[in-house]
């Protein structure tokens, strides 16, 4: 049994304390915006914010995760889709197949609010979600984008 | 597109009555497909003027797409074909996809679903207009029929008609009922490209914003009522299976419903949850039998391929002249051997199905690249004939051609749940599951020799290609005198397909067939990878031997071909070709005909002191004659140079005691965005064919960057990945 905050509400989850958390918040709660790619924590679909920071979450087991600590997915970054970074995203038709896009989402969010204004080289070298389609250079230029800043070049 | 098969008219009531519960159309809601068995009622669907286009009371537009969105923007480029020739209201479109149950049952009406080889749109935009087409000339014969004019004098846009004469109008949605009640019209003429509105144009994607929310629904994350999951261990050395199992040993684990032997090689755990069916079965004891492969190694398979460089038996491709004759006269001869590893798909969204199966009839849903492949599949392990069978595709976490031809993943669902009739199993397969299973990318070896005159022009060049077939492999009543057509991308004497671009007078490019165990799939790009590696490097060091600049040495072999040339001549140019690179940096380029289309790509790079490669920029061009949606022509161009130099630097899967080595991103790195160089697309459609996008661009990804690294360093690498080259200065 597990106590989780998650996007804004407690919920109460009968599962062995070594699940993942990936697992808990796709198959106990039915939050299917966050995904499994590798469960070795390689790739980053399974990104969430636990208190603001991003975790992957394929590797981490829900026995970690304290009552207080407030989890964010993908369905909880915001109400509407009017997170800037989804903007952005959206201006830019950033997605191609979107499998990875979550991950990548959630952890540009996560950047973001610990470094609103990042250079390129920031970007590239905090975002190391695996994106096999190969929205990089937009993911990049979202980034950007919801920042405020020009798009990214390179 | 989350309306996953809001089922046309016939299939409503044969297969909601086989369902019982599982009532049609079936949609996966937004917030999330528990509610995938509420249907609409069969009397609610909208009035469908043709197979293609569905139009309701309120003017919105359903679009039916038959082949699958994996991320290639096929979805939104087919609509807008549709769409254009309708006369559409773009912002009212929507799309949907038509079931391979459906499409069977009703004579094909919608072609082929197979979505792979870069066809999607370049083989099916002439019924797809006409479809669209049609369905406009039927609503306004519609709405002519109710005013009582000629339907001459009535004039259609923006899903709205107007008599001219007297100005009265009406929209599609009034007239959608009475013009399905018409006649097809049979003689339908399509707009000349150059008056589009809205194919042609930029138009923003219409699966985007469902994908920046978490709401996109992909095969892994279908739930459906009573739903079981089930997790899978195939036999990790192809050939083999499984000896036993001891099913006791977790029957007692939380969650766990049932262990199942699913063919002869694999077995798979059933439980309520996912994560514990994959809990229990990494308890599971299972001895296997690793059959008659047990000993085959990346180094065996290598041995074998060298040995066919040398064979003298041999299937032509290319032929022209008496290239030996002219290498044994030459007054310089270059050799060289290169060679292209085992890749794996590595979809981000590993593979899946969910399958409900009785006696009656088997229903599956899965992200699949070919529905109709899906639906045999399907019908094969379920022993049940295809009209009692049905696939319901899902959005794909990716394809790459490991989701086209064949459906392991489906079958082995099926297997699984008849022997748990009644209940619906999904099965997903681990990363490791993923990467162990795979159809890879062909193994080959290539060694080419190329005779240069006093002058350094090319007179002859042999070029034998030594490994594997795809087709052998999965359509093998194709091979013909042990030929395999398929190997020639690019290579090939003429043709719309992959037309080789160089004039040489004495040619020979032939393949010596050589087949190990590891079963070998369409990896996007195909065939012409290697290829474009094998030619386009050696026709840099030929022009490095000859003493000529790559550029000039390439344009005055090109003479005849003007389309390979133009798109060289633009990345050349736009590159910086010719002119100083930035300190430090050097160039590098490669061409090559594919998929219907010409392509090449001018890369700049540095190489440090350390051997460290950094790729800047890469300046690519296309050529795909018409032109659908601009803006995601440079999504798959850049995205191509990601799956290119993934495989370039990185990709490499190897074989030890007959199984693959690598299991997960661990050991089967990828590239990341701080490898990701900047990109510059052009696009120069010129009109007259219809070539593919989604994959020729992979295919220049590493002969430019091969190129490049070889002006930077003078170190020629000829065998891929990169990551085992040593690229530090002597």
């Amino acid at each position: 049994m597990a106590r989780l905050n998650i996007n804004g509400r407690v919920v109460d989850v009968a599962v062995e304390d070594d699940t993942p958390l990936l697992w808990v918040i796709r198959e106990q709660l039915g939050l299917t915006g966050t995904k499994y790619g590798c469960g070795v924590a390689q790739c980053g679909a399974c990104t969430v914010h636990v208190d603001g920071v991003a975790a992957r979450s394929c590797t981490m087991p829900v026995s970690a995760v304290e009552e207080t600590q407030r989890i964010t997915t993908i369905e909880g970054l915001s109400p509407d889709g009017s997170h800037p970074l989804q903007k952005a995203w959206v201006a830019l038709d950033v997605p191609q197949c979107g499998y990875c896009q979550s991950g990548m989402i959630m952890a540009a969010a996560a950047l973001l609010a610990a470094n609103p204004k990042p250079s390129d080289a920031d970007i590239r070298g905090e975002i190391t979600n695996i994106c096999r389609c190969g929205t990089y250079n937009r993911v990049q230029a979202a980034i950007k984008q919801a920042a405020g800043g020009n798009q990214a070049n390179g | 597109m989350n309306q996953v098969a809001h089922l046309p008219r016939r299939g409503f009531l044969q297969v909601s009555a086989a369902l019982g519960a599982f009532t049609l159309g079936i949609r996966v809601p937004e917030a999330g497909a528990q509610g995938a068995a509420q249907g609409a009622a069969p009397g609610a669907a909208p009035p469908e003027v043709n197979a293609w286009v569905v139009v309701k009371p309120d003017d919105s537009i359903i679009i039916r797409i038959a082949r699958s969105e994996m991320g290639q923007g096929t979805l939104t480029g087919l609509a807008q074909l549709v769409a254009e020739e309708l006369n559409a209201d773009w912002s009212k479109v929507s799309t949907e996809y038509p079931t391979p149950g459906q499409n069977l049952a009703r004579n094909r009406a919608w072609g082929n679903m197979s979505t792979g080889g870069s066809r999607g749109i370049r083989e099916s935009h002439d019924y797809v207009r006409k479809g669209g087409a049609a369905a406009r000339m039927m609503l306004v014969q519609a709405a002519a029929g109710a005013w009582g004019v000629p339907a001459g004098e009535c004039r259609a846009a923006n899903s709205t008609i107007t008599h001219q004469p007297s100005g009265r109008t009406t929209t599609y949605g009034k007239v959608a009922e009475a013009a399905a009640r018409l006649t097809p019209p049979t003689d339908i003429p399509l707009r000349d490209p150059k008056d589009w509105t809205i194919a042609g144009r930029s138009l923003p994607r219409l699966d985007t914003v469902e994908k920046t929310n978490g709401k996109q629904i992909y095969g892994a994350d279908l739930t459906l009522p009573g739903m079981l999951n089930a997790a899978i261990r195939d036999c990790p050395v192809f050939g083999g299976k499984v000896a036993s199992f001891d099913a006791t040993k977790v029957a007692g684990m939380p969650g766990v419903k049932k262990v199942v032997q699913v063919g002869e090689t694999a077995v798979a755990v059933v439980a309520d949850t996912w994560w514990r069916a994959k809990t229990a079965l990494d308890a599971l004891p299972i001895t296997w039998d690793n059959g008659p492969n047990a000993q085959v190694s990346s180094a065996s398979i290598a041995e074998v391929l060298k040995a066919g460089l040398e064979a003298p038996e041999a299937a032509i491709g290319n032929r022209a002249g008496d290239a030996r004759a002219a290498i044994a006269s030459a007054a310089k001869r270059v050799e060289a051997v290169y060679g292209y590893p085992f890749q794996n798909h590595a979809t981000m969204e590993p593979m899946n199905a969910t399958a409900l199966w009785t006696p009656e009839r088997c229903e599956v849903w899965t992200p699949t690249q070919n529905g109709e492949a899906a639906l045999a599949a399907t019908s094969e392990a379920a022993g049940l004939p295809p009209a009692k069978c049905e696939v319901y595709k899902i959005h794909l976490g990716g394809g790459f051609g490991r989701r086209g031809a064949l459906h392991d993943w489906v079958r082995q669902a099926v297997d699984i749940a008849k022997q748990m009739p009644g209940t619906p199993v999904k099965l997903l397969w681990s990363r490791e599951e993923d990467m162990l299973h795979g159809r890879y990318h062909p193994i080959t070896q290539c060694k080419l020799t190329g005779a240069l005159d006093a002058q350094g022009n090319l007179t002859g060049l042999a070029m034998r290609i030594s490994g594997q077939s795809i087709v052998a492999g999965i359509f093998p009543q194709n091979i013909r005198d042990g030929r395999d057509p398929v190997v020639f991308q690019g290579l090939s004497p003429g043709g719309d397909e992959g037309a080789f671009g160089y004039a040489i007078p004495n040619l020979l490019i032939d393949h010596a067939m050589r087949n190990p165990h590891v079963p070998p799939g369409f990896w996007r790009g195909v065939n012409l990878n290697q290829n474009a590696v094998y030619v386009e490097c050696f026709m840099d060091e030929l022009a490095h031997a000859a003493g000529k600049d790559p550029l000039e040495f390439r344009r005055a072999l090109m003479k005849n071909s003007p389309k390979h040339l133009a798109v060289l001549n633009a990345v050349a140019e736009r590159g910086g070709w010719g002119q100083p690179a930035p300190e430090g940096r050097a160039r590098g380029l490669a061409q090559i005909m594919g998929f219907g289309s010409y392509v090449a790509a001018c890369a700049e790079v540095s190489v440090s002191a350390a051997g460290e490669l950094t790729i800047h920029k890469i300046t690519a061009a296309t050529d795909p004659g018409h032109a659908v949606n601009p803006q995601q022509i440079a999504a798959q161009v850049e995205g191509s140079f990601v799956y290119g130099l993934s495989a370039a630097l990185h990709g490499e899967c190897t074989v030890a005691k007959g199984r693959i080595e690598q299991e997960n991103f661990d050991t089967y790195p990828v590239m990341r965005m701080a490898e990701m160089p900047a990109v510059e697309a052009i696009l120069m459609p010129s009109g007259g064919f219809w070539g593919g996008v989604g994959e020729p661009t992979i295919a220049v990804a590493a002969p430019a960057v091969l190129n490049a690294i070889f002006a930077a360093t003078g170190k020629r690498v000829r065998q891929l990945p990169l990551k085992h080259a040593d690229l530090r200065r002597a």
